[in-house]
């Protein structure tokens, strides 16, 4: 099949320099607003709901949410549905469990909820090892996905594609902080939604806007089994494994997270959590459309053809409907979701080194704006080179795997120990410190006992562990860790202070 | 320590709680019911409801419609009951 995809053309790029342009020219606008921490960090705390669900919205849908579950969908069909599914349904419990009690309690990162009344210094040095094990990872994944992209989308090598994509984001973090990383995050997340929606409906006029008829189309050209489930899931453990982890990791995501800082109260946080899930919702009933279209329209042959994997399913899909000015438009917003969430994950780091480690642990809570913007701009500039060095030392792994990972870890690491700090007046220092230590490391070791590592990539013909996915495991330990060790010995101080927390839980910080 | 608005703020936690768990068993009944399904019995997830729609397919699309029926019945109950507690603890 001829495709223009992989060569530079003028529509490609000048959809490409649209976008650099409008952000840049936010970064700069956001920069005259960024002088102090608050602001740097979460916006100011002037963002609305709908924005900050758009935000939300545009963190979570990544370029392998929208290219890669399209691409499961038209190689495997209904399998892929099970992903989109499994990364929809952490959303109500990040509204049920998280998102007020963490704008109550909290300033800058998750951690400040679990070390509100508990020890500083044990609490930081814990959370922040899980934290930065899950933003390492996801970072990871997401710029070898990046390199991967932009060197198949604009035909530019892979070591140049992840200096630029660091570079860029380094720029938006470094001089916007959270104001311009909030709003590239909006503007890529509506450019998503516009185009995800637009590729749909041209897939859908072919089939007089009844999905059922693509659906019989599909089943009619690559039998029946495309609307089954297939291989995809076939062990009954595995498959509960995996989706506790994708349900429990969302709400233990630190860029995520913070991002509740950036609205001025509880109820704006709850209501962002509801427009974000019916955005991000919607995206992956589209994405279904754009999967098995692509299957239909384009041909499962043909999209191999491109990229194993079935990347490029959706941009394809777009040549194939709109021609090249749609071709070039989605490759810009596939380019663009890149960018916003590398920059995402980027700042939540800065954040965890800068106001966790720094501020807090080195300087015992005790340094002045000025000191604080200081060190998490040099942050900002020491995860960007190290993401770069990361991207080009890991050309070549499985993005997936490296994504699921990031997710165990936030599952077991993170969740219990914020959900514990959260509800649980027993909850001791001890507790919580080794509840995200045995989450974090147990979680690890499993992953490098399991068949992935050991069968997989080692060639060994067995694995210590069975699952692919150590959730069913390690959650439940990291939680019977917490409370095990709160309750072999009690800290009835470390429990006073748990009502006068759960006050400011519920009234936020007026009363004080 | 008998603070007089303790005991209603216990009361709200205590119901905030209720609620918040109740829902979340809820999700995650539905959700892994999905799961298993899919992992006990394909066959019967093949099975075509309508020409070109799967029960699978069907029950997926449902599992996220379920997300946001549940989160809209939170929202209801946080904004009336709730946010008026809240308001009256305030004062």
């Amino acid at each position: 099949m001829n495709s223009a995809l992989g060569e530079p053309n003028a529509i490609t790029i000048a959809w490409f320099l649209v976008f650099i342009v409008l952000s840049l020219g936010i970064t700069v606008w956001a920069s005259r607003r960024t002088r102090t921490a608050d602001q740097f960090y979460s916006a100011g705390r002037t963002v609305t709901a709908l924005q900050n669900g758009l935000a939300l919205a545009g963190d979570y849908m990544s370029a392998a949410s929208f290219l890669g579950i399209a691409g499961l969908v038209a190689l495997s069909g209904f399998d892929g549905l099970i992903y989109s599914v499994g990364f929809l349904v952490g959303w109500p419990i990040v509204m049920f469990l998280i998102a007020e009690p963490l704008r109550n309690l909290g300033r800058y990162t998750f951690t400040d909820v679990v070390a509100f009344r508990l020890r500083q210094i044990p609490i930081r040095i814990a959370a922040s090892i899980g934290s930065l094990a899950v933003v390492s990872f996801y970072l990871i994944a997401q710029i070898v996905g990046a390199g991967n992209l932009v060197r198949l989308l604009f035909g530019i090598p892979y070591e140049v594609a992840v200096v630029v994509v660091g570079g860029v984001m380094l720029g938006y973090v470094l001089f916007g902080g959270m104001i311009a990383t909030t709003w590239v995050q909006i503007i890529k997340a509506v450019l998503l939604l516009a185009g995800a929606s637009i590729l749909a409906l041209l897939v859908l006029a072919r089939f007089s806007f009844n999905p059922l008829a693509l659906f019989v189309e599909a089943a009619s050209m690559y039998g029946a089994n495309v609307l089954a489930p297939g291989r995809l899931v076939s062990d009954p453990l595995e498959a509960v494994s995996l989706g506790l982890a994708l349900m429990l990791g969302t709400a233990g995501l630190p860029h995520i997270l913070m991002r509740f800082y950036t609205v001025p109260d509880a109820k704006t946080a709850r209501t962002s959590v509801g427009y974000a899930t019916a955005f991000i919702g919607f995206f992956y009933l589209l994405t279904f459309i754009l999967g098995f279209g692509a299957m239909v329209i384009i041909g499962r042959e043909a999209i191999t053809a491109f990229d194993a994997g079935g990347n490029m399913a959706a941009p394809l899909l777009a040549e194939g409907v709109g021609g090249t000015p749609l071709l070039g438009f989605i490759a810009a917003v596939a380019f663009a979701t890149i960018l916003a969430v590398v920059a995402g994950l980027t700042l939540s780091g800065a954040a965890t080194l800068s106001h966790d480690l720094w501020v807090n642990v080195v300087r015992g809570g005790r340094a002045d704006e000025r000191e604080q913007l200081v060190v998490a701009k040099g942050a900002t500039i020491l995860l960007a080179g190290l993401s770069i060095v990361l991207g080009i030392t890991f050309k070549g792994q499985n993005v997936a795997y490296m994504v699921g990972l990031a997710f165990a870890i936030a599952a077991a690491a993170n969740f219990p120990a914020l959900v514990l700090a959260i509800f649980w007046s027993r909850l001791t220092t001890a507790g919580a410190q080794a509840s995200m230590l045995v989450g974090t490391v147990s979680t690890v070791v499993l992953i490098a006992l399991s068949p992935t590592i050991q069968i997989d990539i080692l060639g060994n013909t067995e694995a210590w562990f069975p699952l692919r996915n150590p959730g069913l495991v390690a959650i439940p330990l990291a939680f019977v860790v917490a409370v095990a060790v709160s309750l072999l010995k009690p800290v009835p101080l470390e429990e006073q202070q748990f009502h006068a927390a759960e006050r400011r839980l519920h009234l936020g910080v007026e009363l004080e | 320590m008998t603070h007089p608005r303790d005991a209603s703020l216990e009361a709200l936690a205590a119901s905030r709680w209720r609620v918040a768990m109740a829902l979340t068993a809820a999700m995650m009944a539905v959700y892994f019911g999905f799961i298993l399904l899919v992992a006990f019995n394909k066959p019967l997830l093949g099975v075509q409801v309508a020409e070109g729609l799967s029960l699978g397919m069907l029950l997926g699309a449902l599992v996220i419609v379920a997300a946001w029926a549940l989160m809209w019945v939170y929202v209801r109950w946080a904004n009336t009951h709730y946010d008026a507690a809240i308001r009256r603890m305030r004062r």
